[in-house]
C-alpha cells in the first residue's frame, strides 16, 4: 500500500458545513510515473478530491500521502513537490505569458540567474514562444491551458494534478495537450493525477482510471480491466411501442442476462461473439416493431452504468460540486 | 527579512502596479473625479471663506485636501477588486501552490497599492501648486503629505484586500463604494467643523475618522505646522492601518486554507 513517490489516499473525506459530503471515503493509489484518470461527472468529488491532495483543502477526515508527504502536517514539502493546473487555468487576463513566468519562477523559488531561461524554455515547450508577450485576455482557450500546465511545471515537480485540462477545448488542442502529457509521464518520469469527465480521455491517456461517483470510487483499474469486468457486449432494444417493453425483454433474455439500459431493454451477451442477426430476427418472428437495436463493445461509460446505474453523459447534470467553503465543517 | 521574501513582494508589487497601468479607468477616474469635484467646489463655495472663523481666503487651497481621500477611496476599491478577481479566478489557488508566504501577497498588493497612492499625491499636489495653491507648511510640507497619504492609501487599500478576503467577491467590494463615500461626506470635507451649524452633522464629523485624516493634511496646506492636528491626522490613520492590515491577514490566513 505505501508508495514513497506516488500517492495514497486511505478514507479522504470531506464534508461541508451546510452541505453534502463532497468526498465520501476515498481509498486510492497512485504509482510513481502513471498517468492515473479520475473519471466522473460534474459534482461527482474530483475537483475537492485535488484541493485535498494538493493542501488547499483540509480533509475532514481520512488521511493521504503525496511523493511521501502527509496532506495534513507536510503541506509546504508537498506543495514543493508538485504542480497543479486547476479547473478554469487561474491566469490574470492583464498579463502577459512572459510576465506570468517571471511571476511563477520568483514565486517558485527558482534561482535569478535560471528564472529567464527556464521560462523561454517552457514557452517554447507548449508552443507559446510567439504569443510570449500578449496579453492572456488575447490566448485562446487551448493556449491558457498550455501556459496553466507550463506555469505547473516552472519548478520540475515530481507529480502533477490536472483538474479537467481539457474542457472546452477543441479537438485538436486536446490531442496537442494529451501529448504533452503523455511525454512529461514517459519522458520525464512524471506522475500524472488527472481529473476528467470525458470518457475517451481517460480511455486513451490514463494507465489506470478510477470511477468516482457522489463522492465515493466506484471502480478502479487500467481501463482494460474495467472493461473486461463488465464482460462481454451489451444489446439495447427501444420499442416502437413502449408497453412492448417487457416483452422485448422476455425475447432479449435468451440471448443473455438482463442489464441497466439508457432507454429501451438490455442484456448482457452470454458471448462475445453473438450473432445480431439472430437476435433481429428472434424479434422479428415475434413481430415485435423496434424502433432502435444497439449493440454496445464495453466502454468506460458502460462501467460507469453498471457501478452506478447510470450513464456518465449527463450524470453531472443533477448536481453541481459545491464551492470550497473557507473551513472544514 | 530574507532576499527570497523581498523578490517575492516585488513581484506581487509589480503586477499590482502593471495590472492598475493596463485597465486606464482605473487610472483616469481616479484622478479626474476628484479634480472636477474640487473644481466645482472651489468655484462654488468661495464664498464661504467668507464667514467669520474660516482658515483660509482660498476654498480651493480649503478643499485641496479631499482629493487625497477620494483617491483613497479609489485605491481601495481597486485594491479590493483586484484581490476579489484573483479569489474568483483561481488566482490565489496558483499562488497559495508556492512557498509564497501569505504576508507576501499583502505586501505586494498594498505595495502596488501605495505605488498608485504615490502617483495621485504627486498630481494633486502638482495640480495645486499650478492652480495658484500656496502650501503654509512649505516643501516641508509637502513632504509630509506625501508620505501621510502612503499611509492613508496603506489604510484603505488594506481594508479593500480585508473585504475582498472576506467576501471574495468583486461586487461585495464595489457595493461598499457608496457607504465609503458617506463617511467622506459627513466629515469636514466641505466646512470647518466649528463652522458646521447643524448639530448632528457637526457630532457626526466629530466622530468620523476621516475628518482627522482631512484635517491632517488641511492643515499643512492652509496653518502650517499644527501639532494637533497632525497628530490627530497621524494617529488616525497609524490605527486604521493597523486595525485594516491586522484584519486583512487574519482574513488572508483564513482564506489559504493551505495546510
Amino acid at each position: 500500500m505505501a508508495d514513497e513517490h506516488g500517492i495514497v489516499a486511505t478514507g479522504l473525506v470531506r464534508e461541508y458545513k451546510k452541505g453534502p459530503r463532497a468526498v465520501d471515503g476515498i481509498d486510492l493509489v497512485v504509482h510513481p510515473g502513471e498517468i492515473y484518470g479520475f473519471l466522473g461527472p460534474n459534482g461527482a468529488g474530483k475537483s475537492t478530491t485535488v484541493h485535498m491532495l494538493t493542501t488547499l483543502l483540509p480533509p475532514t477526515a481520512g488521511t493521504a500521502t503525496v511523493a511521501g508527504y502527509d496532506i495534513v502536517r507536510e503541506g509546504p514539502q508537498v506543495r514543493a513537490a508538485i504542480g497543479a493546473a486547476l479547473q478554469e487555468a487561474a491566469l490574470d487576463p492583464l498579463l502577459t505569458g512572459r510576465e506570468h513566468l517571471r511571476l511563477q519562477t520568483t514565486l517558485q523559488g527558482i534561482p535569478r540567474s535560471e528564472r529567464a531561461r527556464r521560462g523561454e524554455l517552457l514557452l517554447e515547450r507548449v508552443g507559446l514562444s510567439q504569443a510570449a508577450d500578449r496579453k492572456v485576455r488575447g490566448y485562446s482557450g487551448g493556449m491558457k491551458r498550455r501556459l496553466d500546465l507550463a506555469l505547473a511545471l516552472v519548478h520540475s515537480p515530481q507529480i502533477l494534478f490536472l483538474d479537467e485540462p481539457t474542457t472546452g477545448l477543441d479537438v485538436q488542442s486536446r490531442s496537442a495537450l494529451w501529448e504533452e502529457v503523455r511525454r512529461l509521464a514517459t519522458d520525464d518520469g512524471v506522475t500524472v493525477f488527472l481529473t476528467t469527465q470525458y470518457l475517451e480521455e481517460a480511455d486513451v491517456l490514463a494507465n489506470r482510471v478510477g470511477i468516482i461517483d457522489h463522492g465515493r470510487i466506484v471502480a478502479d483499474g487500467t481501463p482494460a480491466q474495467l472493461k473486461a469486468d463488465v464482460g462481454r457486449p451489451t444489446v439495447e432494444v427501444v420499442p416502437t411501442d413502449s408497453e412492448e417493453k417487457e416483452r422485448a425483454a422476455a425475447i432479449l433474455a435468451r440471448f443473455g442476462e438482463p442489464c441497466v439500459a439508457v432507454q429501451g431493454v438490455a442484456v448482457r451477451l452470454r458471448t462475445s461473439d453473438a450473432d445480431l442477426a439472430e437476435i433481429v430476427r428472434a424479434l422479428d418472428a415475434e413481430s415485435l416493431k423496434v424502433e432502435n437495436l444497439q449493440l454496445h463493445q464495453p466502454s468506460l461509460d458502460d462501467v460507469f452504468l453498471a457501478k452506478t446505474g447510470r450513464s456518465l453523459e449527463g450524470a453531472g447534470e443533477e448536481e453541481e460540486e459545491p464551492e470550497l467553503a473557507l473551513e472544514p465543517a | 527579512m530574507s532576499k527570497r521574501f523581498v523578490e517575492q513582494v516585488g513581484q506581487l508589487a509589480r503586477r499590482s502596479v502593471v495590472r492598475t497601468a493596463r485597465q486606464p479607468a482605473n487610472i483616469v477616474f481616479p484622478l479626474v473625479f476628484p479634480l472636477l469635484l474640487l473644481a466645482v467646489n472651489s468655484s462654488g463655495l468661495q464664498s464661504a471663506t467668507h464667514l467669520p472663523g474660516f482658515p483660509t481666503d482660498s476654498y480651493l487651497a480649503f478643499a485641496l485636501a479631499v482629493p487625497f481621500m477620494q483617491g483613497a477611496l479609489f485605491a481601495t476599491m481597486n485594491a479590493g477588486t483586484d484581490l476579489a478577481r484573483d479569489i474568483q479566478t483561481g488566482f490565489l489557488n496558483r499562488l497559495a501552490l508556492t512557498p509564497m508566504r501569505g504576508v507576501a501577497l499583502l505586501a505586494g498588493q498594498l505595495g502596488g497599492v501605495m505605488a498608485m497612492t504615490a502617483v495621485q499625491a504627486a498630481v494633486w499636489i502638482i495640480a495645486g501648486l499650478i492652480l495658484g495653491v500656496h502650501f503654509a507648511a512649505g516643501a516641508g510640507g509637502i513632504a509630509v503629505i506625501f508620505v501621510f497619504s502612503l499611509l492613508i492609501g496603506l489604510g484603505f487599500g488594506a481594508l479593500g484586500a480585508f473585504l475582498a478576503l472576506r467576501t471574495g467577491s468583486g461586487e461585495a467590494v464595489q457595493g461598499m463604494f457608496p457607504v465609503f463615500f458617506v463617511f467622506l461626506f459627513i466629515s469636514s470635507m466641505a466646512m470647518p467643523r466649528n463652522l458646521i451649524e447643524i448639530k448632528w452633522f457637526q457630532t457626526a464629523a466629530t466622530l468620523n475618522p476621516v475628518s482627522y485624516l482631512i484635517e491632517g493634511i488641511r492643515s499643512l496646506i492652509v496653518i502650517g505646522w499644527d501639532a494637533e492636528a497632525l497628530a490627530l491626522g497621524f494617529g488616525t490613520a497609524l490605527l486604521i492601518a493597523a486595525i485594516a492590515v491586522s484584519l486583512a491577514t487574519f482574513s488572508l490566513r483564513t482564506r489559504l486554507t493551505r495546510s
